[in-house]
């Protein structure tokens, strides 16, 4: 019996331990997203942001997660208890389990699905379930407002994010997250050059999807308090922001492997730039240093002790994306560096694009509902399909004619058809412009 | 072993949420319990390694199910439901009428396993492990060997919803 139940688990070993890594590693660094968040905010309006806890604030998640774990769970009288209390876990669970076919590094992978793609979209679209059955079980008007819109807003805006992944599906001809990336590194380029509107429409609509500003209707405080999570407290209310950061690492993983190459480096293939291979070294040496010129001028001992622990991390991990490097060829550390030098460029690239977000989120204002409606589906829908038929076109003219194709250069042909999109779109604009708007009606929620 | 432990899992998860899909009084409660009914039935086909399917499973029904929930929320009063009569007088013939057919269900499974030579009993399932990806198989079939089909099936929803549409805009 214990043999068999040996033998069962045997290949499955490690991908356990990566699931239980990605399970323990994930609130930590969601928590490090909202510091990030609160610190690129503080900068963008001139502030300093959290300074208190540890040196610079770099101890406030950690603060935080204590102080909403050891505060009240408030349940109310009137709701439906038990879907109240499954609610959030439903949405966490979601947007974790997504996280099981991404691949964060050649070696990294929790499971390669022949179907990865659809699996992180299908699995990760769930988590609106959590959303709405949290507002309506709230027994709340403002939860049920916050909850329908979302679920208004993810059926408008999965169409559009949907048809930008077809883009890169039709260039790279798999479903398989590992594969895109192994193609791209064939293909000796990004697909974000071959289809750069495809990636900036997944950009609006996958904002739109993880109900981030400008698009955070379902929870915009000006309008409904909190939306759908008026009524959470405590822990549970920490489990949906969980969630919707857990949701923003998987889009920005997704569009990293769809439209940044995934885990390789910036043009693997041009051996001028080898030296980008040094850059993780130095990037963590440079932050170690700057940790440790920082730790003396901290105002309290424990702050400086903190600040030297940061550095020492930093230091450590320079050690360990540099020992691969510069191991002898064919020695079990040099094999050790696709892996380590794979997740380091995965997460730097995923970091830009959630920097992308956060600067998004501080620039602009707050769409009104019947305006992120209009610019679902009279803007980015159409768009969103001229260009999977602009990709479609721009794989036959630079395909070889051996292979029934125009035999066109490839940028030629990514201009061509970019260009004709834009047309397409810039018409589309200008034609939503003369219609006015709706009259302003008490039903439109 | 394990496989089989897993096919019960899903498998018992699938009857039990589909009786209380039927048995719950609250439609918010049923149409959760149809989620874990469906999510169940997908599990088994992962559990087959029919990827694709299940994939296509959750996606569908759980935009499916997401528009459900809004009817359901939007559309049906639930503390008038809740007193109204739950189940038709015909339910004891409906009862009957599901027996039969979980009965010649049952009936070709165990008369396959018997292996009685009648080909109306032949249930063979091919070993999960030959089979080929799926995913490329059901595109090549659909844009090949079944384009008419497949583009005609597109249209009439497309018509459906069209229709749908038009006659939501109507003035009543």
């Amino acid at each position: 019996m214990l043999q068999e139940l040996y033998e069962f688990f045997k290949p499955h070993l490690l991908p356990l331990l990566y699931a239980a890594v990605i399970v323990l590693v994930l609130p930590l660094l969601a928590g490090y997203v909202v510091l990030l968040e609160r610190k690129v905010m503080a900068d963008m309006q001139a502030r300093l942001g959290p300074m208190r806890v540890g040196p610079h604030g770099l101890l406030q998640p950690i603060a935080d997660a204590l102080k909403l774990l050891i505060k009240e769970d408030i349940i109310p009288e009137s709701s439906d208890k038990w879907i109240f209390w499954m609610a959030p876990l439903l949405s966490v669970t979601a947007g974790m389990l997504a996280m099981a076919a991404l691949p964060f590094g050649p070696v990294f992978q929790i499971a390669e699905l022949n179907v990865g793609l659809l699996f992180i979209l299908g699995i990760s679209s769930m988590g609106i379930f959590g959303i709405v059955l949290g507002g309506w079980a709230s027994n709340s008007h403002y939860s049920l407002l916050g909850a329908m819109r979302s679920s208004a807003q993810l059926v408008s805006y999965e169409t559009a994010a949907g048809m930008a992944v077809v883009s890169a599906v039709i260039l790279g001809g798999t479903l398989s997250t590992r594969g895109l990336v192994e193609i791209q590194a064939q293909k000796h380029v990004w697909f974000f050059f071959l289809a750069p509107i495809g990636f900036f429409l997944y950009l609006v609509a996958s904002i739109a999807e993880t109900n981030r500003a400008p698009f955070d209707m379902p929870e915009a405080e000006s309008e409904l308090v909190a939306g759908y999570m008026t009524e959470y407290s405590g822990f549970r209310w920490a489990l949906y922001f969980l969630a919707e950061y857990t949701n923003m690492i998987v889009v920005a993983s997704l569009a990293t492997i769809l439209f940044f190459g995934g885990w390789l480096r910036p043009f693997p293939n041009v051996h001028a730039l080898n030296f980008l291979d040094y850059l993780p070294m130095l990037l963590m040496l440079l932050v170690a240093g700057y940790s440790l010129y920082r730790a003396p001028k901290q105002p309290v001992a424990i702050q400086k002790m903190v600040m030297a622990a940061v550095a020492g991390l930093c230091f450590l991990l320079a050690v360990a994306l540099a020992l691969p490097q510069f191991a002898p060829a064919g020695t079990l550390l040099a094999s050790m560096k696709p892996g380590l030098h794979g997740a380091f460029w995965f997460l730097l690239k995923v970091g830009i694009y959630l920097y992308t977000f956060l600067w998004l989120r501080f620039t602009l204002p707050r769409y009104r509902f019947d305006q992120l409606m209009k610019l679902g589906w009279h803007f980015l829908i159409p768009v969103s399909i001229v260009n999977v038929f602009g990709v479609g076109i721009t794989v036959y003219l630079s395909r070889s004619t051996d292979e029934g194709g125009m035999g066109w250069s490839v940028a030629a042909a990514v201009a061509l058809t970019s260009v004709v999109t834009l047309l397409a779109a810039a018409w589309l604009a200008k034609k939503g412009e003369h219609e006015p708007a709706p009259p302003a009606t008490p039903e439109s929620v | 072993m394990f496989d089989v432990i897993t096919f019960y899992f899903f498998g018992g998860l699938a009857v039990v949420s589909a009786i209380l899909v039927v048995t719950a009084r609250n439609a918010v409660h049923s149409a959760i319990f149809l989620v874990t009914a469906l999510l169940a039935t997908a599990g088994i086909f992962l559990q087959l390694h029919a990827e694709f399917l299940f994939i296509v499973q959750v996606i569908l029904y759980v935009g499916g199910i997401m528009v459900l929930f809004v009817f359901v929320i939007m559309l049906v009063n639930l503390d008038v439901a809740a007193r109204q009569t739950q189940f038709n007088r015909m339910w004891p013939f409906a009862l009957l009428l599901a027996l039969i057919v979980s009965g010649q269900i049952y009936a070709v499974v165990h008369y396959a396993q018997k292996g009685i030579s009648d080909p109306l009993f032949q249930v063979v399932a091919a070993p999960a492990s030959a089979l080929e990806p799926n995913s490329e198989l059901i595109g090549q079939s659909l844009f090949t060997q079944y384009m008419l089909p497949f583009e005609i099936a597109s249209i009439m929803l497309l018509v459906a919803m069209i229709g749908a549409v038009v006659m939501a805009k109507r003035k009543v």
